[in-house]
């Protein structure tokens, strides 16, 4: 038993949350939003730190990180609300490592690596809500080439990434494929929490076959599920963190209103939320690097859906009419939250997983 | 990153495992399983079972019984207890009464006491509530005047569980009602029941239970060599046993067994989408409940220090979570049913109201957090 993270992943950690705090601060990320929706620059000091190669196996030049190597990095993303699509990213990563042959992962992967490619994860459709095997997009082979036709919908990252992997209906059921961007039509525009995603469509785009089919699609949707709760535990430790530092500065009849009672109570619910929560995704980050235990990784989102709801909503509460405001980074933290509840299932999803497995 | 026990920890959980499968009486075990009432007989059974093994007092030091356990045994040795449905080792002898001895107490106490503690020879209650004195307990008025070798005390005492079994008491009083700082006129006394002046009253819960009493203390005389640590220092001795290691607080391994007999119990209701999420929440609550309560383990083992203000957290989550499964066995309960099991599990929904009441609100739970946590 030990829940520390080892000297590297701590390392790591330390190092991106020092260069977030210097450079992704809360105008600068701004900025970023304002601009062309992800900082070109953030990501080449994603690459130079490492995080780029982080999920990339040492065989392509990367360090075979795994979710609790990730957990940490994910962690500080989710405090200063990290807008770059890094989780599309390691999402692909896994699955080109997963299937692509020798060639592919040669010639994709080491560039991924430096951060002169990128890749994002092209699987969810209008209608699935978060059904894994609602695929419609279908996959035909003519004259030894594969061409896919149909539609990918709030695609993280597809606008910036330069091939998407795609999961495809073929005459053998899903398969995956990876496409290049300028294969596809892309229609983007930006998400509640301020990230830029796209509608794909796919008229008879020539693409790539790689190995692996639901199951792959399961167990990288696990994984990003377990990556989600870290990000999450970091986007609720800013919320918390915030909203305590509030109650100590704003005063009311002449006293900060942390004296309040009624508002104690509360902040301590969302720290134990915070707790909490961050005990479950160390759970669902474990579970996910033995192999995934879909169960637990479940309970975790679960807990984490739940705890992200209690926690951004108290933290607007709080901070009254301040809370609503767009000035202020905890609005954002709340659309971030939102969105993150839902993301790879909502609690409402996990729960009837949990129940049937 | 590693959630998991060593192979020594699941060698000893095991061992534990297998020792209580063996040891602990069938008939015990279905009173507890069923939410029988237990009886003094019981209690003190299952204690001398325990003593007699050398469990009985995990904690103490060698040297008294304490079996040299670290943090880690000593807390899967508590869950598997829960987990088992033993009945419960009454924590003011051997948690209580005994940690303070063993940090304040003179030698001639310890040598008088804890041995008469770890066989069942003497059953203690704990006298700190007061009419007047619940959550404000150093408002507490009970008041003992010290006369030659004796103090006299006059006052009463108010929730004392299980003071009807009990042997000896050991109780919050007054010695010094001029003080400006009232925590500093308390002192610790110990109290032999039998002495003249002392009365228990009975007060019945809700669910028609006696299990806690009024004690009335008319000019009770007590020799001084009962006071604990020095006079105008209970404060002092209070403090230190609510700081103590309270790490069980959680009582997890209780609940898991409560949640696998509601599963069982409440089998035919999982085709109710309603019932399954409701299901589903309180266990996946009482699941980060365990990993917090492992991760706070793991920083005190590493640590040597134990978590402090945050094991409030183990107490309000673990006293809602015990809620909890009570609130979804009586909703699982035929409202028609007649049956005994029907009706303890009713009462059983009335009786565990107390848990977020008792050993600190969990509203003065959520101030400690406030206070020493968060600096509020």
């Amino acid at each position: 038993m030990n829940f520390d993270y080892n000297e590297e992943q701590q390392l790591l950690a330390d190092s991106v949350r020092r260069y977030l705090g210097k450079a992704y601060d809360f105008e600068s990320r701004k900025k970023i939003v304002a601009g062309q929706g992800w900082s070109a620059e953030a990501w080449a000091q994603f690459a130079e730190m490492g995080l780029t190669g982080l999920p990339v196996s040492a065989e392509h030049g990367g360090f075979g990180g795994g979710a609790v190597d990730l957990m940490g990095v994910m962690e500080a993303f989710g405090e200063a609300l990290v807008i770059e699509p890094y989780l599309p990213l390691v999402l692909a990563v896994r699955l080109v490592e997963r299937g692509a042959s020798a060639a592919q992962k040669q010639a994709l992967l080491p560039r991924v690596v430096e951060g002169k490619a990128k890749l994002a994860f092209a699987h969810n459709e209008k209608g699935a809500r978060f059904a894994l095997d609602a695929v419609r997009t279908r996959a035909s082979r003519k004259d030894g080439v594969w061409r896919l036709d149909g539609g990918k919908a709030a695609v993280a990252g597809a606008s910036s990434a330069d091939k998407l992997v795609v999961s495809a209906h073929s005459e053998a059921g899903i398969a995956l494929f990876l496409v290049d961007i300028g294969k596809v039509s892309l229609q983007t525009y930006r998400t509640l929490d301020e990230r830029l995603a796209s509608d794909v469509v796919l008229r008879g785009a020539d693409a790539e076959p790689i190995e692996g089919g639901l199951a792959a699609l399961g167990q990288a949707v696990d994984f990003g599920t377990a990556l989600v709760c870290a990000e999450a535990v970091g986007a609720m430790k800013f919320a918390c963190d915030s909203t305590l530092e509030y109650l100590k500065t704003r005063k009311q009849f002449g006293v900060p209103i942390g004296t309040f009672q009624a508002l104690q109570h509360r902040i301590v619910d969302m720290y134990i939320s915070v707790e909490q929560a961050r005990s479950m995704a160390c759970l669902a980050a474990s579970k996910a690097d033995a192999g995934g235990d879909s169960r637990s990784i479940s309970a975790a989102k679960i807990k984490i859906a739940d705890a992200a709801r209690h926690v951004s909503q108290e933290a607007v509460q709080l901070h009254g009419g301040m809370g609503m405001s767009e000035e202020l980074k905890v609005s954002h933290a709340f659309r971030c939250l939102t969105v993150l509840a839902r993301e790879f299932g909502d609690a409402d999803h996990h729960l009837a997983r949990f129940a049937a497995l | 990153m590693d959630l998991n026990y060593s192979a020594e920890e699941l060698a000893f959980r095991d061992e534990v495992r297998a020792w209580l499968r063996a040891n602990l009486p069938q008939d015990l075990r279905e009173k507890v399983e069923n939410y029988q009432h237990l009886s003094k007989d019981d209690l003190m059974r299952w204690h001398r079972i325990l003593a007699k093994k050398g469990w009985v007092a995990p904690a103490w030091p060698k040297e008294w019984g304490g079996t040299g356990w670290n943090v880690v045994q000593r807390y899967i040795f508590d869950e598997e207890l829960g987990y088992a449905g033993t009945p419960p080792i009454i924590p003011f002898g051997i948690t209580m009464c005994a940690a303070v001895l063993l940090r304040f107490g003179s030698e001639a106490q310890k040598k008088r006491f804890l041995p008469r503690i770890y066989e069942g020879d003497d059953f203690w209650c704990q006298g700190y509530s007061e009419p007047g004195s619940g959550s404000d307990l150093a408002s507490l008025k009970t008041k003992a005047v010290r006369q030659g070798d004796h103090y006299v005390v006059n006052g009463q005492k108010i929730w004392t569980t299980l003071a009807h079994y009990a042997d000896w008491i050991f109780c919050l009083v007054r010695t010094d009602p001029t003080l400006e700082k009232r925590q500093e006129g308390i002192s610790f006394l110990l109290m032999d029941m039998k002495t003249p002046g002392i009365t228990v009253r009975p007060l019945i819960l809700m669910d028609g239970a006696h299990e806690v009493n009024e004690v009335f203390f008319d000019d009770v005389r007590v020799p001084v060599e009962n006071l604990v640590h020095e006079e105008g220092k209970g404060w002092t001795v209070a403090k230190y046993l609510l700081g103590h290691e309270r790490m069980n607080t959680g009582r997890v391994g209780e609940s898991r067994r409560q949640l696998a007999r509601l599963k069982e119990y409440a089998s035919g209701m999982m085709q109710d989408a309603r019932w399954r999420d409701r299901l589903s929440r309180l266990e996946v609550e009482l699941t980060a409940l365990e990993i917090t309560n492992l991760r706070f383990l793991d920083r005190m083992r590493r640590t040597g220090q134990p978590p402090g203000a945050d094991v409030s957290m183990l107490k309000i989550k673990g006293t809602e979570i015990q809620q909890g499964l009570t609130e979804l066995m009586i909703d699982a309960t035929d409202p028609a049913a007649s049956d005994p099991l029907a009706e303890a599990v009713r009462k059983r929904y009335l009786s565990m109201r107390k848990t977020t009441i008792y050993a600190g609100s969990n509203e003065i739970q959520r101030n400690i957090i406030a206070k020493m946590t968060l600096g509020l």
